[in-house]
């Protein structure tokens, strides 16, 4: 069996590359965002909110983390558009993949808010602190601070995860290799390179991740361990 | 003298475990009271309740003016008159020394940044640890942590604190720390209830002596009561503290 590699036809799509790229990083970074939003939100529902909101919540969360993306994204973008709201179809992939994070972003700062000693509630309240500024300073930012390692990989995986809203059409990285692929018919090679952009992808995003995390919890950044 | 503290037959049950049985007494302004009994005697219940993290079922208890059986009681006014310092320290581990001292100054009393860090710096002074300032909590001893959480309670500049059983995770030496500087604060006029396993510094700083004993006050009197008890149950468990 002899197969003559040739690397040169798919890199000479580069520009194309690049693009897909682009569009991986805006819907991750985008969905990033929103998603630790409605994690945040959707959690300090769920820990302390009305029955009825957190029964809502529970029921958001459940839904999304017992059914597949790939089901998600075509009922969020072809689904609701034949009932005639039609999004632009990048909106549509991050409002996809927002609801999708959004659901598991819940449950990990839940699991950091109740990480949290009921000793600290009680300093904070005796201390006079309303419970707004409470769960501002006294339980958001060491529950943060405490499940930030399982929120960097969640969205690194979510940046991997990406790659599904292509099967709607959106051309990321994914979706544009699929492209490449149908016009050189270098299979091992478009793959080979694929494989080689999201792991260097999945370093850059794990970096900023460790970056951010630097910057935002200060006591991390002076002793380096872990609250 | 009008009592800053005045407690009348106070109820109080944990679903059918009735903890406090009928609890009456007083504090005066300036006074350090030392409340003493048995684990689960009632006697940090009784200290919980004056800072209405526990709500009383029955009777009346007045803290610095404020009913707190009284449904529309100022929780927020009632909190800036009393501090209270807990067991387990509760300082925040992700802020500094400086900013847990400075968070309720300007959260609740809206101070600026520059007037927090005055109140901050003073009352660290306080409780001698100034060159802490900007550590964060793990990086100091127990007794270290104690002292912080008592000048955070300080920088609210309350009128009375709260100290429950403030030295019993800490081992002799740190438990010596704490206390003196809860002696200066004393000395400096404070008004001060303690629930407190420490009956040598109840002899020595308290004016009031209160001993509980299952959900009830069992004996009060000045700090003479702890050498010439007048129940016997009192006399033994004095003499059972001193064995330890």
């Amino acid at each position: 069996m002899i197969y003559n590699f040739d690397f040169g036809a798919v890199l000479a799509y580069w520009p194309l590359l690049l693009e897909g790229v682009w569009t991986t990083l805006r819907l991750t970074l985008f969905s990033t965002v929103f998603g630790i939003l409605v994690g945040a939100f959707c959690a300090v529902v769920r820990t302390g909110g009305p029955a009825w909101a957190r029964w809502i919540v529970s029921l958001y969360v459940e839904f999304i983390r017992n059914t597949p993306l790939l089901v998600q994204s075509y009922f969020l973008i072809f689904g609701i558009a034949s009932m005639g709201i039609r999004l632009p179809i990048l909106l549509g992939a991050v409002i996809a993949l927002t609801v999708n994070i959004g659901a598991y972003t819940t449950e990990i700062v839940r699991a950091g808010i109740e990480s949290i000693h009921r000793g600290q509630l009680e300093a904070a309240t005796c201390l006079g602190l309303s419970s707004t500024q409470t769960y501002l300073h006294v339980i958001i930012r060491p529950a943060l601070e405490r499940v930030y390692p399982a929120l960097s990989s969640q969205y690194v995986l979510l940046m991997l995860a990406s790659s599904i809203v292509s099967s709607v059409g959106v051309e990321e990285l994914f979706g544009i290799s699929n492209r490449i692929q149908s016009e050189t018919y270098r299979n091992f090679e478009i793959f080979v390179v694929l494989g080689v952009i999201y792991l260097l992808l999945a370093v850059l995003v794990r970096s900023g991740f460790a970056l951010l995390g630097l910057a935002i919890f200060p006591r991390r950044r002076t002793l380096g361990t872990p609250l | 003298m009008s009592p800053i503290v005045e407690l009348k037959d106070v109820h109080k049950s944990f679903g059918s475990l009735e903890v406090l049985k009928g609890v009456t007494f007083e504090v005066n302004k300036g006074e350090v009271a030392a409340i003493i009994g048995q684990s689960g005697s009632g006697k940090s219940t009784a200290l919980r309740c004056m800072d209405r993290l526990e709500t009383i079922q029955g009777g009346s208890m007045l803290i610095c003016g404020h009913q707190l059986h009284d449904t529309d009681v100022d929780l927020k006014a009632l909190r800036r008159d009393v501090g209270i310092v807990f067991q387990s320290y509760n300082l925040f581990p992700h802020l500094t020394v400086a900013q847990n001292i400075m968070l309720a100054p300007r959260m609740v009393k809206g101070m600026k940044q520059r007037d927090a860090r005055e109140i901050a710096d003073t009352v660290i002074a306080k409780v001698g640890l100034r060159e802490k300032m900007d550590c964060y909590p793990e990086q100091l001893s127990g007794g270290q942590q104690q002292r912080v959480a008592i000048a955070r309670s300080l920088a609210m500049e309350p009128k009375l604190m709260l100290f429950d059983e403030v030295t019993s995770a800490l081992d002799p030496q740190l438990t010596g720390e704490v206390l003196r500087v809860m002696e200066q604060l004393a000395a400096d006029g404070m008004t001060m209830i303690l629930v407190t396993h420490e009956m040598a510094f109840a002899r020595k700083v308290a004016d009031r002596v209160i001993y509980m004993r299952d959900g009830k006050v069992h004996e009060m009197g000045s700090s003479d009561i702890l050498r010439t008890p007048a129940t016997p149950e009192l006399a033994a468990f004095v003499s059972e503290s001193a064995e330890h």
